[in-house]
């Protein structure tokens, strides 16, 4: 139990770090939602590393090489939606004979993850490119240096700048960057899982071989084979994307000319926040009711139960486009409540998250109510109320932890569900905010892209893509959690 | 029977209060009428006068809940309220924002959208409860671990990209029906047989794999093992025997969709173009007509509680243990 301060050893660097450059933090209410969530997470973790019968139907999840794999990839997409929570706005430089009393800020609101994008973000083009082009999509008339005019595709101010004759030297640049980033990549990931696997062997006080052939063979402890596999592919994208993305723009740019890979690593942030503080939301209305209503029974159930046929049976989009409606005229009429564009759309994120928590807690509240019917009629509950244990002690010792299994997978199936919902909000026009990047906007843009002739494909299929990752990782993942923690699809 | 029926109906009424107050709150409460009229005139600065013009107009000059004006029982019927809430109850809604007939419009619609609604239902039905029988029958082969697999990759695409993908292949690049629109009569099947093959294909991710797990909750009872004992093949187990007692489960959650078929499908519709009521929820929702909306929300949970009638008494239909009482 040593480890504990490290997180807060990390919290207190990240906030002295934040302290020493010139930048004035701003705590967006998401933001601050997404670290409480973190610590919530943190807190449960140590809390089942000393509980063996809590740690067994994880350990099961993780040995599944699939669930193992779909977990790296989760890591990786969280990891980039953490710094992506951490904003905070750059003082502007002084200007001269301007008085110094007070620091002013920039109005941008910027983000860890902008900050390390840097280059991708300010790199903004005219309008559309394709995926690693040289030159604009569309023909424009520009003056020659002779002061004739001609229709011609003008190069792009950034991408593939570096060439002289895109025409010819482009394929070969392409390709050659392909493959010195493809080799960097290897050797990155072999070295990194050299040194892993000499870390595991000395752990196993085995041999670094032994060890190897293990892995190899699928017999070690934990299906480290896919883990590196899945590691593996994750770290050779990460290089192409480094090497090519900053000389190129390798998903293409948009009709305002921003950089769309950009764009896809900033809607993750979105998707993550919808599928996980909804989650967070709805969480304590769902367990509180539903362990209510089936404890007490009598006039509470009917109470709990009439709340949310009512709030079920009204049809989920057009609840949440009613709600959704009522923010927009009041943010519409109290523009001053907001400092800056970004703090408008997260008030409007934070809604949103609501709202779907709203209309998404009434199935598992019906399912915890159900379940708790069964609890009281135990043996030990009937104990426990016959030895005069008070209500709270029945609920949160004996009732609790016996549902915790279906809350949990409620909570990793819905995940998926809502980071799909998301898009199809957006493009009802009841999702995020329009100025805010998500999945959902940048389909919902390329619906106008996809009738264009030629068509603009790519940002699309780099929504699709991004999207259909996090996904497919977590819907593999929650497969894996539902098999270990549902008692009724039986262990093994 | 009937006694059931009836006491369920009357079951559903203080429900439909309750959502009746619940939009009534969000649409009048929580914004006041004063602040429609400035979203719906446009302009930041509309003067105090058209604001009462545009709320004469569309009758939300009244009070709220209480008419301290009127006299006798107009106390509480010249309200917006009662003009607007409780007409609904009598399936009068009102006219929308441009003026027409919204109960006319929703009778008119509803139309395409069955046409569209009711072949993805039933023959989406057939495809994922077939996909699923199959996998129930190769469990724990290599054939069983692919559908569940490629389940799951269906499961992860959102629906936009099979309606978009869809769009774009079949009627961009092979030309063979056409990208959108709606035709009454014989000829609406050209502009209807993308829509529903898509419909259906996206669906069949999350329904066969649901179907799989009731199917191989069944296969493992006692009543299917005895089958199996007395040497019926394996065929029959799984038609006769596995199926029949899986309509069960598979009806709480079939059943209950059945008359939100009504309600249509807002994307798909909005997509095709086709003239339902899944668009006009759509373009209500965009154009901020409230009015629509409002009838959409209590339609859709009137539909919602018919529905779950209807699983109620499906359950006495297959199931003779079940008794309505």
């Amino acid at each position: 139990m040593t480890r504990h301060w490290r997180p807060l050893a990390l919290l207190a660097v990240i906030g002295l770090g934040l302290w020493l450059v010139p930048v004035k933090v701003v705590l967006l209410w998401t933001d601050a939602l997404v670290f409480l969530l973190v610590g919530v997470l943190t807190a449960f973790v140590i809390y089942m590393r000393g509980k063996p019968h809590l740690r067994a139907p994880w350990g099961q999840v993780i040995r599944r090489p699939l669930a193992a794999a779909s977990l790296v990839v989760l890591s990786a997409y969280v990891v980039v939606g953490l710094l992506d929570s951490v904003h905070f706005r750059q003082q502007l430089s002084p200007q001269a004979g301007v008085d110094q009393g007070e620091a002013h800020y920039s109005v941008e609101v910027l983000s860890l993850l902008d900050l390390l994008t840097t280059p991708l973000r300010t790199r903004l083009e005219k309008s559309y490119s394709a995926p690693l082009a040289a030159q604009l999509y569309s023909k424009e008339t520009v003056t020659l240096d002779d002061g004739s005019t001609a229709r011609i595709y003008p190069r792009l101010d950034y991408g593939g700048a570096h060439l002289d004759d895109p025409a010819s030297q482009r394929g070969n640049d392409i390709a050659q960057r392909s493959l010195t980033a493809l080799l960097l990549g290897l050797l990155a990931w072999a070295a990194l899982v050299a040194v892993w696997v000499a870390w595991l062997a000395r752990r196993h006080g085995r041999g670094f071989r032994d060890e190897l052939q293990a892995i190899l063979r699928g017999k070690a402890d934990l299906p480290w084979r896919s883990i590196f596999a899945t590691f593996g592919v994750l770290i050779l994208f990460i290089a192409v994307t480094l090497k090519l993305g900053l000389a190129y723009h390798l998903l293409g740019t948009d009709k305002v000319g921003n950089d769309v890979l950009y764009l896809s690593l900033k809607s993750i942030r979105t998707g993550l926040v919808i599928g996980t503080l909804t989650t967070l939301i709805m969480l304590p209305f769902a367990v509180l009711l539903g362990i209510m209503a089936g404890h007490f029974r009598g006039w509470v159930d009917d109470v709990i139960q009439y709340v949310y046929t009512t709030l079920s049976s009204i049809p989920g989009v057009l609840l949440i486009a009613a709600a959704i409606l009522s923010v927009q005229v009041y943010i519409a009429n109290n523009p001053e409540l907001f400092e800056t564009v970004v703090e408008r759309a997260d008030l409007r994120l934070l809604f949103l998250c609501m709202i779907l928590g709203i209309t998404s807690w009434t199935g598992l509240c019906r399912l915890l109510r159900g379940e708790t019917l069964k609890l009281r009629e135990m043996e030990y509950i009937q104990a426990a109320q016959a030895f005069g244990v008070g209500n709270f002690k029945i609920i949160t010792r004996h009732i609790l932890p016996n549902v915790m299994h279906i809350v949990l997978i409620s909570v990793v199936l819905d995940f998926s569900a809502l980071v799909l919902a998301e898009a199809v909000l957006s493009y009802v026009g009841v999702g995020v905010d329009p100025s805010m990047v998500s999945w959902g906007n940048m389909i919902n843009s390329a619906r106008l892209e996809m009738a264009r002739e030629p068509v603009v494909w790519w940002s699309l299929i780099a929504a699709f893509c991004f999207m259909f990752l996090l996904v497919l990782a977590a819907n593999l993942f929650s497969d894996a959690v539902r098999d270990a923690f549902d008692p009724r699809t039986g262990r093994g | 029977m009937l006694a059931y029926i009836l006491r369920r109906s009357l079951y559903a009424i203080p429900i439909l209060i309750g959502v009746n107050l619940l939009t009534f709150w969000l649409f009048f409460v929580v914004n006041s009428p004063d602040d429609m009229a400035r979203m719906q005139l446009g302009a930041k600065r509309v003067t105090p006068e058209a604001i009462e013009r545009w709320k004469v107009d569309q009758g939300y000059d009244k009070p709220l809940l209480y008419n301290a004006e009127a006299g006798g029982v107009d106390k509480f019927t010249n309200t917006i309220f009662f003009d607007k809430s409780v007409s609904l109850f009598v399936f009068d809604f009102g006219t929308a924002d441009d003026g027409r007939d919204i109960g006319y419009d929703i009778r008119q619609r509803m139309w395409p959208s069955l046409m569209l609604a009711i072949p993805v239902f039933v023959i989406g039905l057939l495809v994922t409860i077939t996909f699923a029988l199959l996998m129930a029958f190769f469990r724990a082969t290599y054939v069983d671990y692919a559908g569940v697999v490629l389940c799951v990759i269906l499961m992860s695409i959102s629906a936009l990209f099979y309606i978009i993908g869809g769009q774009y292949l079949i009627s961009k690049l092979m030309h063979l029906v056409p990208i959108s629109g709606y035709d009454g009569g014989l000829s609406a099947f050209k502009f209807l047989i993308l829509p529903v093959a898509i419909g259906i294909i996206s669906g069949i991710g999350a329904g066969s794999r649901w179907y799989r797990t009731i199917f191989l909750e069944e296969v493992n009872k006692d009543y299917v093992r005895t089958a199996r004992a007395k040497g019926l093949p394996e065929r029959v187990v799984l038609f006769k025997h596995v199926l029949k007692n899986a309509m069960i489960p598979i009806l709480t959650g079939v059943v209950v969709t059945i008359p939100m078929l009504f309600m249509g499908s807002l994307i798909t519709e909005s997509f095709f173009g086709i003239p339902g009521l899944g668009s006009y929820t759509i373009d209500a929702i965009r154009a901020q007509d409230f009015g629509i909306v409002r009838a959409m929300v209590f339609l859709g949970s009137v539909l919602y509680i018919l529905g779950l009638l209807l699983t109620d008494l499906s359950y006495t239909l297959v199931d003779p243990r079940v008794r309505l009482s």
